[in-house]
């Protein structure tokens, strides 16, 4: 217990222990007990318990895991150590390459397009709150259906090819970018919207004087990720649904002529692809920020 | 009042001229950055012999064929305890995905980090094995284990777990630098040891963040296991292809319903569980 005299004469007591939280021990409390300390502990012991639940019932269909962990190193080994072509020509790879970034440019100019106004309609600044959460509903939907079943939904309408591969692609990106493009509208200053208001602008005046020039950065940022994005989703859509591209090229030498080797040049051709992708998209976030 | 405030009181307005300049600037970055749009939309429809028309045609059809064909009838609702059950095994496997490689790499990146001050070298080897793993896409892998392991659940855990181990090993590096990097160094300076720093401070500060993003794998690797399952004939994935390459399309249309309610309960419960703990 200390006393101290302050100038004035008027005794302060710095009573520590006041402060203190103990334990019934008598020790000092370093943790407290919170809200969100539970959730987190919960949540990490429900997880720990799915998974080991998981484990204990998966259908293993008494496979040799010893035996397909040697194969599968040796696979790699042949994989990324021998890559060569037979089936296939570079030209035609780099053409299947060339169709598969498309592809995925495609859905991204129509997804950002869709996301565009998509956006302005849940916007919590500018839009009206039961459109607002009404659009938001809708899009949690498109969202939660796989990529593939939409590519594979509407090759059934509109055949085997680029339009059910670039509409089915269409739907993720836009549910994904309409969701971070109204975070970034989200962010534009409330000051310079009300300011336009008052002024007499109207709801397009405001979009393109105000909410564009401030918000155009992050949403270029977003859709060069999704770009890329995209990118990977056409290579899986082409193997998956056979819509083409270089995708379908690596499904094939997988799936049908057993080819590691040719598998393992596929695969460098799109890991280059990809680093290459990201490379673009680091300099662009660079210089839009 | 000084003198520097009546200089800018006196000084002149900006011209007329300079004000125009603006939106006429703005005018020709947006119709430039419009025309390059629309030259990189005229090639991609070249390149990959996209039908425009046909495309925009082809959603009204969609429309109507889902509303007559893909709705679940009776005997597709008699299917439900089969598809669910295959439905929980995906879910199931996408958990113990996403907490397996989470765990990996959270051991992993605490080597990457600059907060662990672990030698430049091991860290820049760590960043370049995550970015092998991110890159090589999954489709890559599903190929790759199909050979050995077969059409079992183990080839679609394994190519999810390669993916999922890349992406989150560059994702937690990122976060245990942002998040914990003051408590670090506070640790550091009360001379605290490497491991007592990550247990009493590298752990508890990004924990949150860590939970969160291992959160929004799950959500991801269920959409992904669907794709994948297509590919190795497994899981929910499977079961769609399956009722959907027999035309059975009423079946498939409740694979997919189930497959939505799955998501979206996960996602609301992710996003209740992320606002308590952020």
């Amino acid at each position: 217990m200390s006393e101290l005299d302050i100038a004035g004469g008027l005794p302060i007591s710095l009573d520590i222990s006041k402060y203190m939280r103990k334990t019934r021990g008598g020790k000092i409390k370093t943790a407290t007990k919170s809200k969100s300390d539970f959730a987190i502990k919960m949540t990490i012991f429900v997880l720990l318990t799915l998974t080991v639940y998981g484990f204990a019932t998966f259908d293993y269909k008494n496979i040799d895991m010893a035996r397909a962990a040697i194969g599968t190193w040796n696979n790699v080994k042949v994989l990324f150590g021998q890559p060569r072509l037979t089936y296939s020509t570079w030209g035609a790879t780099l053409h299947a390459l060339l169709v598969t970034f498309f592809l995925g440019a495609l859905a991204t100019i129509f997804g950002a397009i869709i996301a565009f106004f998509g956006a302005l309609l849940c916007a919590r600044n500018i839009a009206n709150p039961y459109v607002a959460s009404m659009t938001k509903s809708f899009v949690a939907f498109i969202r939660a259906v796989p990529t593939i079943l939409w590519v594979l939904i509407f090759t059934v309408a509109a055949g085997l090819g680029s339009v059910a591969a670039v509409i089915g692609l269409t739907f993720h990106s836009a549910g994904y970018l309409i969701k971070a493009y109204a975070e970034a509208i989200e962010e534009v200053e409330e000051g310079t919207i009300e300011a336009l208001k008052a002024c007499g602008a109207g709801f397009w005046q405001i979009v393109f004087q105000a909410i564009v020039p401030s918000s155009i950065s992050r949403m270029t940022a977003w859709t060069f990720l999704r770009f890329e994005i995209n990118f990977t989703n056409a290579l899986a859509v082409g193997a998956a649904a056979g819509v083409g591209g270089i995708g379908f090229d690596l499904y094939m030498a997988g799936n049908h002529y057993f080819d590691l080797r040719e598998l393992g040049f596929i695969t460098y051709v799109v890991v280059a692809a990809v680093i290459f992708l990201e490379m673009i998209a680091t300099r662009i976030k660079a210089t839009v920020r | 009042m000084s003198d520097e405030k009546m200089d800018i009181k006196t000084e002149k307005a900006p011209r007329p001229q300079d004000q125009t300049s603006v939106f006429v600037k703005r005018k020709r970055t947006f119709t430039l950055a419009l025309l390059g749009v629309a030259v990189l939309f005229a090639v991609s429809a070249a390149v990959t012999e996209y039908d425009v028309i046909g495309g925009f045609e082809s959603i009204p059809r969609a429309v109507s064929w889902m509303a007559q064909h893909f709705i679940p009838d009776a005997k597709a609702w008699s299917r439900l305890p089969y598809i669910l059950s295959k439905l929980v095994e995906t879910a199931l496997m996408s958990v113990a995905v996403t907490v397996c490689a989470g765990i990996c790499a959270f051991f992993f990146s605490l080597f990457g980090t600059k907060t662990t001050k672990t030698d430049p070298l091991i860290a820049r080897i760590v960043r370049i094995v995550a970015a092998f793993f991110r890159n090589v896409p999954d489709v890559v892998w599903a190929m790759l284990l199909l050979f050995s392991f077969g059409q079992n659940i183990l080839t679609g855990f394994f190519a999810l777990f390669f993916s999922t181990f890349g992406m989150l090993t560059r994702t937690f590096i990122e976060t245990i630098d942002e998040v914990s990097a003051s408590c670090v160094e506070a640790l550091y300076a009360t001379g605290a040891t490497s491991l007592q720093t990550v247990f009493h401070g590298v752990i508890p500060s990004s924990l949150p963040e860590i939970i969160s993003w291992i959160l929004y794998m799950i959500e991801t690797n269920i959409r992904s296991s669907t794709l994948i399952g297509i590919l190795t004939a497994t899981g929910i994935g499977y079961l769609f292809d399956l009722y959907y390459k027999r035309m059975d399309y009423s079946s498939a249309s409740l694979v997919v319903i189930s497959i939505v309610i799955l998501v979206i309960a996960i996602e609301i419960l992710s996003n209740k569980i992320r606002k308590v703990i952020m």
